[in-house]
């Protein structure tokens, strides 16, 4: 069964979506400016499911995240359970003089569509504390958002997020600009989330490895193509290999994975899709 | 010594009128502005106030008021920067630039127009400094409502224009629809910078429009309380400015007067240099604000 899923995830063959998927995504490709940024994407998402979604810079990450949230027209199908979505940028820039407190951003998660004036409301006002003490950032519901350290900004953020109560989160590079204790931190947190309020969740990543404890399956993207599947099957050498379009050894190391391009021979001929330099880069991902 | 106000201040029938024109500009400007810098759009702010000199300049030649002129031609400058790209920030300011060009060019024409061609001498000093003791009675509706409709635009559009200034992408995913909620709050900036204009003058209107919100945003981190001492602000500067330029008619040794908008906009300048010296000496324990 999940062997099939792997493969219908690279072939583009094969109906395994079952009707509980909180999303699915089916043959989603996307060109901009002449260029395939995706290629038939594939794979499904269940409820509280924790995925990693994988790759370097330019594999086609964001592109897929701004697709699934509508930011991007769509090549192909994207269906949801119609359980909402929560989406997490990768970093907002804002001017610390800006007069926005960390909980006035978390409050827009709710209502910041609505028009008109908000009347102060106490069971509102619950709300945004409940949600700053789920992320630990009860601390700084009174800060601007413009002095928050990233990640500090992080967690109001994935507040924002959550308080619409999605059935699926998706955070684009969310560990990019931490320190490894930040970094450790937000991982520990999103997989508390996704567990104890069985909430699904898509975060993309360059690293794989921060995310190995916590992952329940992976997206792992190349050059806009991608395979899927639970971790251990996809981070193989085959598959991956397969996906690069040329020779990728996987190492592993307490706990740890390695993704190394070439044969060590200086031999290395690349059987690539179609010609893209950002492949030469993704087989360093380590 | 003589009081601080002099004799026949309330008496003044354009003293009434500049205080409550001007207030009510004042307040709006305020409240407008916090939203432009907030959503980091003083440029396009100075610009269609720039612009609004094109209108009012045009408006003396066919002989209605100047408040027409200012707000069409801002309006509508509104609407074609947005056309023109004012969404991504090169863009906007490309864009802001050559409509700003385009429109002080007419009004260089325009205003060579109303010194050489008509008689109404003084026409560039109303148009450029304001005419806060000259406003004519017959405006005041045409004020309210464009003071309706600019307060009205960001008071419904409070939350998503609050959220967009955040991240665009955050505010479409929430399902705000970001490029109109743009152009509306476009609009209610020129209707704004017209109604400044009228009164404080086209050159400084951006002053009125800027200047308290800037001050204000270094005083709170609260978004609604913002609004409210920036509108504070800019009524507290136009009221001592109007007092202020009423007595200067008695201060030696000429004895002839200052122009209101030079007080206006050096007790705003005053009230920022405040506010900035506060916040410097509150920075080092400003960490961390409680909730």
């Amino acid at each position: 069964m999940t062997e099939q899923r792997v493969a219908a995830s690279r072939d583009g063959r094969g109906s395994w979506n079952s009707r509980d998927d909180v999303l699915s995504v089916e043959g989603v490709s996307v060109r901009l400016g002449g260029r395939e940024v995706l290629h038939d994407v594939r794979f499904a998402i269940q409820p509280g499911e924790f995925v990693g979604l994988i790759g370097s810079n330019g594999a086609g990450k964001t592109t897929l995240l701004r697709v699934i949230l509508g930011l991007l027209p769509v090549g192909g199908k994207i269906r949801f359970a119609g359980t909402g979505i929560g989406y997490v940028p990768q970093q907002i820039h804002l001017d610390p003089d800006m007069p926005l407190r960390a909980r006035d951003l978390v409050g827009l998660g709710l209502d910041g569509h609505r028009l008109g004036i908000p009347l102060p409301s106490r069971s509102r006002r619950k709300l945004v504390d409940e949600m700053l003490r789920a992320v630990d950032a009860e601390h700084i519901g009174g800060a601007r958002v413009g002095n928050l350290s990233g990640g500090e900004q992080q967690r109001i953020l994935i507040a924002h997020a959550l308080i619409s109560r999605p059935g699926l989160l998706l955070l684009d590079e969310p560990l990019a600009n931490l320190d490894i204790a930040s970094e450790q931190e937000v991982v520990a947190l999103l997989a508390r989330i996704a567990r104890e309020q069985r909430i699904a969740v898509l975060i993309s990543a360059h690293e794989v490895n921060p995310l190995l404890p916590v992952m329940d399956r992976i997206v792992y993207m190349a050059a806009g193509r991608a395979a899927s599947g639970p971790t251990d099957e996809v981070i193989r050498g085959e598959v991956l290999s397969k996906l690069y379009g040329h020779h990728v050894d996987v190492i592993r190391v307490h706990g740890r994975v390695l993704v190394v391009a070439g044969r060590g021979d200086g031999l290395d001929i690349p059987v690539r899709h179609h010609a893209d330099t950002a492949i030469a880069d993704d087989a360093d991902t380590a | 010594m003589r009081a601080v106000l002099e004799p026949g201040f309330f008496d003044s029938a354009p003293v009434r009128v500049a205080l409550l024109v001007g207030g009510v500009v004042a307040v709006v400007s305020g409240i407008v502005g916090t939203f432009t810098v907030v959503r980091g759009q003083s440029y396009a702010g100075h610009a269609l106030a720039d612009i609004s000199v094109t209108g009012g300049s045009g408006s003396f030649l066919i002989g209605i008021s100047p408040l027409w002129g200012f707000a069409g031609t801002s309006v509508v400058a509104a609407g074609i920067m947005d056309m023109i790209g004012v969404r991504r920030p090169r863009g906007r300011d490309l864009a802001t630039g050559i409509v700003r060009g385009a429109g002080l060019g007419l009004a260089a024409l325009f205003l060579y127009w109303d010194t050489t061609h008509t008689s109404t001498t003084g026409a560039t000093i109303t148009i450029l400094f304001g005419s806060m003791f000259a406003i004519d009675t017959s405006v005041i509706g045409v004020v309210a409502a464009f003071s309706l409709a600019a307060v009205g635009i960001v008071a419904v559009l409070y939350r998503p224009l609050l959220l967009s200034s955040a991240s665009t992408d955050l505010a479409v995913v929430r399902g705000v629809r970001v490029r109109i909620a743009g152009v509306l709050c476009l609009i209610s900036i020129a209707l704004a910078v017209s109604l400044s204009a009228l009164t404080i003058g086209a050159i400084l209107s951006t002053a009125l429009l800027v200047g308290p919100a800037a001050t204000a945003v270094r005083l709170t981190s609260r978004p609604g309380l913002a609004l409210i001492w920036s509108a504070l602000i800019g009524l507290a500067a136009t009221w001592l400015g109007i007092l202020l330029s009423f007595d200067s008619y008695y201060w030696p040794p000429a004895r002839r007067g200052w122009p209101v908008s030079f007080f206006v906009v050096a007790l705003i300048l005053i009230f920022y240099l405040l506010a900035q010296a506060r916040r410097g000496r509150d920075g080092k324990r400003q960490c961390s604000p409680g909730s």
